[in-house]
């Protein structure tokens, strides 16, 4: 088989196998859930309950503010028991619905499955999208309905299913891929009919041979959906270099992926929203890797939203040893937690705990110049050149080496041999950047 | 919770490599030479290795303690240094020779410029060049290899002002494999290119620099010649193009960035040596080349940024 990628990249060791071979285990709701009412990128929702209401499965507790937001539902049956700001995952304080579970788990009666998809047009599948309270699941949170609303002289031609899952440590979107191929393929059936795509693509990377071979028996031959096998490498599902290896098409700097016809969409928000199609039910689950050194024994679970950090270590037979750090989603791009109480979200893709050894910050050097991060950036940036601006605080110098076109994938700080904060500054260069172009529009 | 979180910037994990291992690689690339230099100069060589790393290692701690730095001797950088600075010089000179010019590269070229990296020249080139001005006869003094140091003229002197190689110079074969006088290093091309070849395999330098660099000496003392390969091969396997292709001229602080400048840093190089040998006073050039496209490596920098992913297309829409 011929593999696709993209010019760059890194190698970082994979660590997927202790839980690669694990089955996704469904974990029984939790006494409490705390449910964030802005766990998308866009405008946080306002409670549509009160304290003691009761609530039901599905039920909508989060009313979406404008477009670019997207409804919060209630994950268990029970009593409302708070709507407070609370500190949630990423250092943020949100308003938030804690719900007392009754352990009943009740449907609400509006859950219903929606009949055919041969009855349904492009905008009735939207808004399903869009009720459902739909978010990028693998860790971007855009709202999907919005990717799923691109202006008419825009057209899209390809759907992408990202089942690429390179960050190493998760393997969710893996099992998923090897266990229901046929729902995760009925997602991207449907993403295609929601915006007239010609064709569909699953990417997946070589390392998850066996999920390639159980998605390709489910795909007839005449169907205009592919699996690409892509080359194992790091940031493989990156947005832009995962339409590159897909297309042979570069995303304009400054640009969306409709910009060339492409609407990408990660594998557990496709099988989402194949579900949801299938039972009515919203986005109030989601299936997420709990692993690292920490955890007596790594699981993939599929987890109610808002069930907290702890009760899912717990399940997985708690810590083995002091935790040093908790990461949301993988290693290279995940955001390390300063509690364990905080609630799995719509984006959490994965749960990593690292011992204290692993989270030791290593010690930076001067640069030497070795010019490793250039090699490797998959947007060809110069990552050392904009990082000592950064430090130096020459901003538009940063800009002037693009400083904005930075994905964040992280393989600069990580190839880099002097362990150089340069991620991390460019970081700040981006968001001071951004901060002086708002204040100039003012 | 009562234990302590570390919340950091992403990434969490890091590559294993680190500087120490960098410049490790590099010593033991630069093991076949100096085992050649010792094995073609005998004891003195090895007595002026050891001083010179000694005297370099030493000099960067003391630096360090003085100016209150943490000392950074553990990263092996001083030890190339040391190294190449042995391996530049004639087996013929006296033993404070490397130990003056370990301390300049070290003190002066290094650390007053801010330490590792921000060398604005190569270290051990400088300190080459500081001795060669400062001591030009003990510099100059070629012995053949061998116990009893006959004195003996470098390769390089056979074809200064010549268009072909001349009767009674050694032969290519000597010269290739380093039986002719000349610096103790510099002399064998075949080990530099033993140990060049396991730098470019642990990818710690790209293969561009030596490549272009030696490619352009030789097609340009190719067309000097009209075209006689023989004195073309000359060139490429004498002096000191082969060590500072490989090791001088690939000194990450001192050299571009991006493969475009490391091309035309290169080819930069090329000329200026091929221009020195042919027309220039002396018999040999790669040191001052090497220190001269140094000084020029800020300014290819600034002109070679690459065009970042994307970017060609927005243009052409």
């Amino acid at each position: 088989m011929n593999f696709l990628t993209f010019k760059g990249g890194i190698h970082p060791p994979d660590s997927k196998s202790a839980t690669s071979t694990k089955a996704i285990e469904t974990m029984k709701a939790p006494k409490e859930v705390i449910i964030p009412l802005h766990q998308h990128i866009g405008a946080p929702c306002q409670p549509t309950v009160n304290p003691k209401d009761e609530v039901k499965v599905g039920q909508m507790i989060g009313e979406p503010q404008g477009f670019v937001s997207a409804p919060i539902h209630a994950s268990v049956s029970g009593t409302v028991k708070e709507v407070a700001i609370k500190p949630i995952g990423g250092g943020r304080n949100v308003q938030c619905v804690v719900i007392e579970s009754d352990g009943l788990d009740e449907i609400h009666p509006d859950i219903q499955p929606y009949g055919s998809i041969e009855s349904m047009d492009e905008k009735q599948i939207i808004e399903m999208v869009q009720k459902a309270g739909m978010v990028g699941m693998g860790g971007a949170t855009f709202p999907t309905h919005v990717k799923l609303s691109p202006p008419p002289e825009k057209p899209i031609e390809t759907i992408i299913i990202n089942g690429a899952e390179c960050e190493p440590y998760l393997t969710a979107d893996y099992r998923l891929m090897l266990e229901d191929p046929e729902t995760l393929v009925l997602g991207l059936k449907i993403i295609m009919k929601s915006v007239g795509a010609k064709q569909g693509m699953i990417g997946i990377e070589a390392n998850k041979k066996d999920a390639i071979d159980k998605v390709l028996k489910v795909i007839h031959e005449k169907e205009p959906i592919h699996v690409v096998a892509l080359q194992t490498k790091y940031p493989q599902g990156a947005e832009k270099q995962l339409i590159e290896a897909c297309t042979k098409r570069q995303v304009p700097s400054g640009g969306l992926p409709m910009d060339v016809g492409v609407v990408v969409n990660n594998v557990g928000s496709a099988y989402q929203i194949a579900k949801t199609y299938q039972t009515g039910m919203p986005l109030i689950e989601r299936i997420t890797t709990v692993t690292g050194s920490c955890i007596a024994e790594p699981k993939n679970l599929k987890v109610k939203i808002g069930t907290s950090i702890k009760e899912l270590v717990e399940f997985c037979g708690g810590y083995t040893k002091t935790p040093g750090k908790i990461i949301f989603g993988g290693p290279m791009m995940g955001m390390a937690q300063d509690s364990d109480e905080y609630p799995i979200e719509k984006g959490t893709s994965g749960v990593l705990i690292f011992d204290e050894n692993e989270a030791v910050i290593p010690d930076p050097v001067n640069c030497i110049r070795c010019s490793k991060c250039i090699e490797i950036c998959p947007i060809y940036l110069m990552p050392v050149t904009i990082s000592e601006y950064s430090l130096a605080d020459r901003m538009p110098d940063a800009e002037r080496y693009n400083a904005l076109d930075c994905i964040e994938c992280g393989s600069c700080s990580y190839i880099c041999p002097s362990k150089r904060p340069l991620l991390q500054s460019i970081r700040v260069a981006k968001s001071t950047i951004m901060a002086e172009r708002k204040k100039q529009e003012k | 919770m009562e234990e302590k979180l570390i919340v950091s910037s992403s990434p969490h994990i890091r590559d294993d490599n680190s500087v120490s291992k960098v410049m490790g690689d590099v010593v033991i690339a630069l093991i076949p030479a100096t085992l050649g230099a010792v094995y073609f100069f005998r004891t003195r060589a090895a007595i002026l290795i050891l001083v010179a790393v000694i005297t370099a290692v030493l000099a960067e701690a003391a630096i360090q303690k003085l100016r209150k730095q943490p000392v950074t001797v553990s990263d092996m950088s001083a030890v190339v240094t040391g190294l190449l600075i042995a391996l530049n010089l004639s087996p013929a000179v006296s033993w404070w020779l490397p130990a003056i010019g370990s301390v300049f590269a070290i003190v002066v070229v290094k650390q007053i410029f801010g330490g590792l990296g921000k060398n604005f020249m190569n270290p051990a080139l400088a300190a080459r060049i500081l001795l060669t001005l400062s001591w030009t006869e003990r510099m100059t003094e070629w012995v053949s290899p061998g116990v009893d140091m006959v004195s003996a003229a470098t390769p390089l002197s056979f074809v200064k002002g010549e268009v072909a190689v001349p009767a009674g110079a050694p032969s290519l074969f000597d010269a290739f494999i380093g039986n002719i006088g000349g610096c103790m290093g510099e002399t064998s091309a075949l080990l530099l290119l033993i140990g060049g070849a396991y730098l470019v395999y642990r990818k710690v330098i790209s293969i561009h620099i030596p490549a272009v660099y030696i490619g352009t000496v030789a097609l340009l003392t190719l067309l000097n010649s009209g075209f006689n390969v023989e004195y073309m091969a000359y060139h490429v396997v004498s002096g000191g193009l082969m060590i500072g292709a490989i090791y001088m001229a690939t000194d990450y602080a001192s050299s571009p960035l991006t493969t475009e400048g490391k091309v035309i840093y290169a080819v930069g190089c090329g000329v200026l040596t091929a221009t020195i040998r042919i027309f220039g006073g002396y018999a040999e050039g790669v040191g001052f080349s090497i220190l001269l496209m140094n000084v020029a490596t800020p300014l290819i920098d600034r002109y070679t940024a690459p065009a970042i992913y994307g970017e060609v297309k927005k243009q052409n829409a």
